[in-house]
């Protein structure tokens, strides 16, 4: 293996406790060309300063956790390679537009009512206009779905929740009421479902400044989302049933 | 300390803990349910499993064959009752799951597909791409958001149960952002906190893969079973451990060593063809093919690389256009996290600790023998995996038993007498004083407000005896690679004892903390996990020199062959705050499936992978 280099990791500290402000602290860190960035931060953790304080958990770019400004872009620390800021310095901040919990911690509750508020599951026909419906029997069947059907949806769902289309968005800074694109792209996921049935219930939100209106097509969201779904175009494939809406040619379409 | 009545609480909030907390739901709207959680339920380990989940729905298929599988591959340590419940119930969950949106891979016709997955003789995992727990996981969490009835606590951290004279009575937690303990008192709890794989240093395994869960329940007075069946994946990137799916073999993967050799073929999985077939190379149990690698390793017949020895996964003959349909979360991290692209090479892979086999024992209605505290998932033991778990069989039983246990927390809640007065607030003010003395509070503020630079050196002042928690951390993981490993001896073993006894007095004695402030405090959290991790460890390397014979994913150089005269039995462990436990065996229940020689390879038809 290579020895060892070393790099500077400038992290954007804060402690709600004691703190008035957020400051930089500055972390000498030795790293090898395998380690990620959160490597890195683990490394301070362990050894350096036991204070600091960032999420992780799966270490695969699966779970969503890790997400943080580095240099100035919302990445995933974990799938982020210190070796390619070399010689460095890095600087990692807690992900714009959400409050600051604690150092890189930032307080996920606006995306997590922004989720509840979009209805995140299959809304059955017979359901749509009941708030707490009916517990049926475990069917026996599972639903005929074709590929080209599963299509429809299927990029939609892979959403981790990360968050970092959250920090790239515009919009979710300058409107806090802002549903925002990965509970907006859920939104698209279920829609388009060929299982639901619970665009009733959702396009009062849909249709709404909160909803996809608020979006004003900046595309940052899709750029930075390390799953390549493209939330921006979830948005605006939604503003064409928001405006079938508006129109009346949902109707129109669906009576034919 | 602020205090929350509820009916239930669950602990975790994975695939065991949202299918137990909708169970609650569906089975009685009126109770409430706090759906408590260390991490915002998404980021769960659940997200992580790749290969799918058991479920039988071919022609060809039936539940007899899954169960015989599952008993065979577990060596004959199942309970044989609780695995005949098990895969009843499988499908039906598939399809509930389906039904609330799951996407799983379909067939051109659009029914469900299944795939062949490692000791199963027939097609019958159901699977969403290699993104099966991740899609499992966001469909319960987002599903959970329909029952007004779930109230979740993301980002609680679990300190301790409280037991009254054997009854569940409350969970103390803290809450993560404020450092607030918050006492859930409750008539009945289901324990959903998964596994224990993080006691080991190479593992697949997510951060928060403690098995603290289990250790609470252990120090309260339930009975470990099983601990010393660990499962290692035997395909995992060197170094981090990164998981590379069993499906790959599924989809037609093949392993091979540094001479180019199909080396499966020598350790009981051959003859190479007609290949692929099922039970057989590539599609034998994760037991014989982790152990293969180690034996190959000793030949030397493994390649060399900067995290140890590797051989290699290839995948490049099933085109790219299977690879990106089937496989492509493995593309990617084979790619991110190993520099390989899987379809111009093969990927470099060794086996890493990725599955608790044994854990909290269980009914067959997921009840402990703590009164009301029900347990399910990997945390629990409720005798489906054996001495071995078969891939695949885990995520159903998530589902299966969350289900159960869910259910049955129900039905004790609505039975209960009501809550038991003063002593839960005496038990957990005693348990928050613990929690406590761990981080030394009001020893002085350790936290730097500086704003100048300060380079390569800690801020904190290292206050208090002890060692820092990575330092402990790191003693742990080396005592278990080094004497609880794949292949284990008398002698390895008695030195891993020695060495976690001792760490157990070392974190007894203290643990230094940089960081004494009660906001977000991780470093205070992880030390807090550290202490049952540590009483888990033990009783894994206690409960492995219990076992002297070889079964399974247990295998002692010392004693080779498995005997089932004196060990067709559990191993059940008692907790003791001065000693190591005390271990005993327990009967095994067999229903139809008589111990026999456990076979893999030989003859057999050339399957048709779909």
């Amino acid at each position: 293996m290579t020895q060892p280099r070393m790099i500077q990791i400038e992290c954007l500290r804060y402690h709600p406790e004691t703190d008035s402000e957020p400051h930089w602290q500055t972390f000498d860190v030795p790293f090898t060309d395998d380690m990620s960035v959160l490597q890195g931060l683990q490394h301070i953790k362990d050894t350096l300063d036991g204070s600091i304080t960032f999420r992780w958990s799966c270490r695969m770019a699966i779970c969503g956790s890790c997400g943080m400004m580095i240099n100035g872009v919302p990445h995933l620390s974990c799938e982020t390679f210190l070796r390619d800021f070399y010689p460095g310095p890095v600087r990692v901040e807690a992900l714009e537009n959400m409050p600051i919990q604690r150092d890189l911690a930032v307080d996920q509750s606006r995306f997590l009512k922004a989720l509840q508020s979009i209805t995140p599951y299959i809304v059955a026909t017979q359901e749509s206009t009941s708030p707490t419906p009916a517990v049926p029997a475990a069917p026996a069947l599972a639903t005929n779905q074709s590929p080209a059907r599963m299509a429809a949806y299927y990029q939609y769902s892979q959403c981790i929740n990360c968050l970092l289309c959250y920090a790239a968005c515009p919009q979710v800074g300058l409107n806090e009421n802002f549903a925002g694109p990965a509970a907006l792209t859920l939104m698209h996921r279920y829609n388009n479902d060929p299982r639901d049935a619970g665009w009733a219930v959702r396009s009062e939100l849909a249709n709404s400044n909160d909803g996809v209106w608020g979006c004003t097509l900046v595309g940052y969201c899709s750029e930075v989302c390390p799953k390549g779904i493209d939330p921006a175009h979830a948005v605006n494939q939604n503003k064409i049933h928001s405006a079938f809406d508006y129109t009346g040619l949902k109707t129109l379409l669906e009576k034919k | 300390m602020r205090i929350v009545k509820t009916d239930v609480v669950v602990i975790g909030a994975g695939g065991a803990g949202l299918r137990a907390a909708i169970a609650v739901a569906e089975k009685d709207p009126s109770l409430t349910i706090a759906l408590v959680s260390k991490v915002v339920p998404m980021r769960s380990h659940t997200v992580a499993a790749e290969g799918g989940a058991a479920g039988v729905i071919r022609p060809d298929d039936s539940l007899e064959s899954h169960f015989e599988d599952t008993v065979h591959g577990g060596d004959w340590l199942c309970e044989q009752n609780v695995v005949e419940y098990f895969v009843a119930h499988c499908a039906e969950e598939m399809v509930q799951l389906e039904r609330w949106g799951c996407p799983w891979s379909r067939n051109d016709d659009g029914s469900i597909a299944v795939r062949f997955f490692g000791g199963m003789k027939v097609q019958r995992t159901w699977f969403a791409a290699d993104r099966s727990g991740f899609h499992l996981l966001h469909t319960l969490f987002q599903t959970s958001h329909k029952f007004p009835s779930i109230h979740r606590y993301d980002e609680y951290f679990c300190v301790d149960l409280i037991v009254v004279n054997g009854h569940i009575q409350g969970v103390l937690t803290i809450e993560i952002a404020t450092g607030e303990f918050v006492l859930f008192r409750c008539q009945s709890a289901v324990l959903a906190t998964g596994g224990a794989g993080r006691v080991y240093r190479q593992n697949t395994n997510a951060g928060i893969v403690t098995g603290d869960g289990m250790g609470l329940a252990y120090r309260n007075g339930a009975a470990l079973r099983d601990m010393e069946f660990i499962q290692w994946h035997p395909t995992c990137l060197p170094g981090s451990g990164i998981l590379m799916t069993e499906a790959c073999r599924g989809e037609g993967g093949i392993l091979s060593n540094k001479n180019d050799y199909r080396y499966l073929q020598d350790y009981g999985l051959g003859p190479l063809d007609p290949w692929p077939r099922a039970k057989a190379m590539e599609l034998g149990p994760r037991d014989r093919l982790s152990q293969a690698f180690w034996q190959e390793d000793r030949k030397g017949n493994t390649f060399q690389g900067p995290h140890g020895s590797y051989v290699h996964l290839d995948l490049r003959h099933l085109g790219s256009a299977k690879i990106l349909a089937r496989l492509p979360m493995i593309a990617e991290a084979a790619r991110t996290f190993a520099g390989v692209d899987p379809n111009i090479a093969a990927i470099p892979v060794r086996p890493a600790v990725h599955y608790t086999m044994g854990g909290v024992a269980a009914s067959i209605t997921c009840a402990t023998s703590i009164s009301g505290l029900f347990a399910a998932g990997e945390c629990s033991s409720v005798g489906i995996h054996g001495a071995n778990r078969l891939g695949s069989n885990s995520l159903s039983e998530t589902v299966v038993f969350g289900k159960v246990a869910g259910t049955q927390a129900a039905l004790y809640a609505r039975q209960a007498d009501a809550y038991l007065g003063p002593l839960v607030q005496e038990l957990a003010e005693a348990a928050q004083a613990g929690a406590l003395s761990i981080l030394g509070s009001g020893k002085g503020k350790s936290y730097s407000r500086s704003t100048g630079k300060s380079i390569g050196k800690s801020t904190g002042k290292f206050i208090g005896p002890g060692d820092r928690v990575a330092t402990l951390r790191n003693a742990m993981n080396d005592a278990m690679e080094a004497g609880v490993g794949l292949y284990r001896s008398a002698e390895g073993l008695a030195l891993a004892c020695n060495e976690l006894s001792d760490l157990r007095e070392r974190y007894r004695h203290g643990v230094a903390l940089d960081d004494h402030s009660r906001a977000f405090n991780t470093e205070w959290l992880s030390a807090l996990e550290l202490g049952p991790m540590i009483d888990v460890a033990q009783d894994i390397a206690c409960s492995a020199s219990w076992r002297m014979e070889s079964r399974g994913a247990h295998q002692r150089l010392d004693a080779p062959q498995r005997e089932d005269s004196n060990f067709l039995q559990h191993s059940l462990a008692h907790f003791r705050p001065d000693a190591p436990p005390v271990i005993k065996g327990a009967p095994v229940t067999i229903t139809r499936s008589q111990p026999a020689s456990r076979e893999y390879g030989g003859a057999g038809k050339r399957a048709e992978l779909t």
